[in-house]
C-alpha cells in the first residue's frame, strides 16, 4: 500500500545549477559596463568571506554540520575554511569562552588583517550563556567586537546560514573607508586595540 | 592476607595513639581525622609502612564550612594502597585566617598541581611548596572563588536584571 507522503507535494520550477550574484547597479552598454568600485568590492568580498573557526564547545559540532554536504555552507561562497588567522576574513567564535581563553581569542583577532569581521555564534561566545560563574567571559564582546550574535543553545545550521548572510550583507554593504574612518578607530580603541 | 579498615585503625592508633580521631567508614572506605601539623607525620608513616603501603595520592581537596568557627577549611587527603588495593581518606582542618598546611610535594610528585589547586580555588598556603601560583583560574584573580562567601555568578555582568532570574 502506497503511504501518504507529506513532501514535495508543491510542483515548484527547479532552481537553475549554478546561482549568480545579482549585478550592482550601473551603467551598460555594449561592451562596457559601469559602477561603483564600492560596489563591486562589495560583490567580491561578500561571495568570497573565509571564515576562521573558533570552536570550542557544542557549537562547533553545528558547525561542522553547517560545512558538510547536507548544510553546505560552500553555497554561499565560504567553504574555505582557513585556519590561519592571517588568511581569514571572517572569525567565528562558536562556545564558550573561559576568561583564560580571553587572550587567545583576542589575539587571533589582532592577527587578522583587515578588513575582518566577528561573528559570535550561540549564546556562550553572545553573553556567556548558562555559565554565569567567575570563570566564564560573559560575552566575547568584551574584548573584541562583534558584528553579527547568533542567538541559540546551540543555534541550528540553518541559523548559522543566516548569520553568514547577515555577515554578508554586511560586508557588501560596507563602505570602503570605513575601515579607516573616526568611529572606526574610536571602537577599536573602546577595546584598547590600537 | 588482605589489609582491612580495622588493621589499618589499629597500626595508626598505635603510632599515633589518639592524635588520630573520628573513625568513620562510609560505603567501607576507612575516614578519619589528624591534627593539622601532623599531616606530614601521617602521610609519611602511610607511605614507608612496610605493611600499610599507601604510596598513591590519588587526590587532594578543600572542603569550606563557613558555619565551622575556627575550622573552616578541611583538606582532604585520599590515598590508595596499589598492592592491596585499599582506599582511605583523610582530613585536616584549619582556620581560615591562618590557612598554613605543610605541603606533601615532598612526599607526592602529584601533590604539586593538586596544591596549587587548593590554593587556586580555597586560598589554602601550602608551606614549603615550590610554585605556589594559581593554576586553573586568571592570575589576575584576586579571590579564592570556592570560599562560600563569594558569590557564584560573574559579578562584571551588568546586562542582567536580576529579576528576570528570580534573584
Amino acid at each position: 500500500m502506497a503511504r501518504p507522503v507529506s513532501y514535495n507535494l508543491i510542483e515548484k520550477p527547479l532552481e537553475p545549477d549554478i546561482s549568480l550574484a545579482e549585478m550592482p547597479e550601473g551603467h551598460q552598454g555594449e561592451g562596457f559596463f559601469a559602477t561603483t568600485l564600492n560596489k563591486v568590492i562589495g560583490l567580491a568580498r561578500k561571495n568570497s568571506i573565509w571564515p576562521l573557526p573558533f570552536a570550542t564547545s557544542c557549537c562547533g559540532i553545528e558547525f561542522m554540520a553547517t560545512m558538510a554536504s547536507h548544510y553546505d555552507l560552500a553555497r554561499f561562497g565560504s567553504e574555505r575554511v582557513g585556519f590561519s588567522p592571517r588568511q581569514c576574513d571572517l572569525l567565528m567564535v562558536m562556545g564558550t569562552i573561559a576568561k583564560k581563553m580571553g587572550p587567545v581569542v583576542k589575539q587571533v583577532y589582532l592577527q587578522m588583517a583587515e578588513p575582518r569581521w566577528v561573528l559570535a555564534m550561540g549564546a556562550c561566545a553572545s553573553s556567556g550563556g548558562i555559565f554565569d560563574t567567575y570563570s566564564v567571559l560573559q560575552g566575547i564582546d568584551q574584548i573584541i567586537p562583534v558584528d553579527v550574535y547568533i542567538p541559540g543553545c546551540p543555534p541550528r545550521p540553518e541559523a548559522v546560514i543566516d548569520g553568514v548572510i547577515r555577515i554578508q550583507d554586511l560586508v557588501g554593504k560596507e563602505s570602503l573607508r570605513r575601515r579607516n574612518g573616526e568611529k572606526y578607530k574610536a571602537l577599536l580603541e573602546s577595546y584598547g586595540i590600537q | 592476607m588482605a589489609l582491612t579498615n580495622e588493621r589499618i585503625k589499629q597500626r595508626l592508633t598505635e603510632k599515633f595513639s589518639d592524635q588520630v580521631s573520628k573513625f568513620e567508614e562510609p560505603y567501607g572506605m576507612l575516614t578519619f581525622q589528624v591534627p593539622k601539623d601532623l599531616n606530614l607525620k601521617v602521610l609519611n608513616f602511610l607511605y614507608d609502612d612496610e605493611e600499610l603501603k599507601f604510596r598513591f595520592l590519588t587526590t587532594l581537596c578543600a572542603v569550606h564550612y563557613p558555619d565551622n568557627k575556627g575550622r573552616e577549611l578541611a583538606i582532604v587527603y585520599h590515598l590508595h594502597n596499589l598492592v592491596d588495593n585499599v582506599r582511605i581518606r583523610f582530613k585536616i582542618y584549619t582556620d581560615i585566617s591562618q590557612p598554613d598546611i605543610y605541603t606533601a610535594t615532598g612526599l607526592f610528585s602529584a601533590a604539586n598541581w593538586l596544591e596549587r589547586e587548593t590554593y587556586d580555588f580555597y586560598g589554602v598556603n601550602f608551606i614549603g611548596h615550590p610554585n605556589l601560583k594559581r593554576i586553573l583560574n586568571v592570575d589576575e584573580m584576586d579571590y579564592f572563588p570556592m570560599r562560600k562567601e563569594y558569590p557564584l555568578e560573574d559579578q562584571t555582568r551588568t546586562d542582567k536584571d536580576d529579576e528576570m532570574f528570580g534573584r
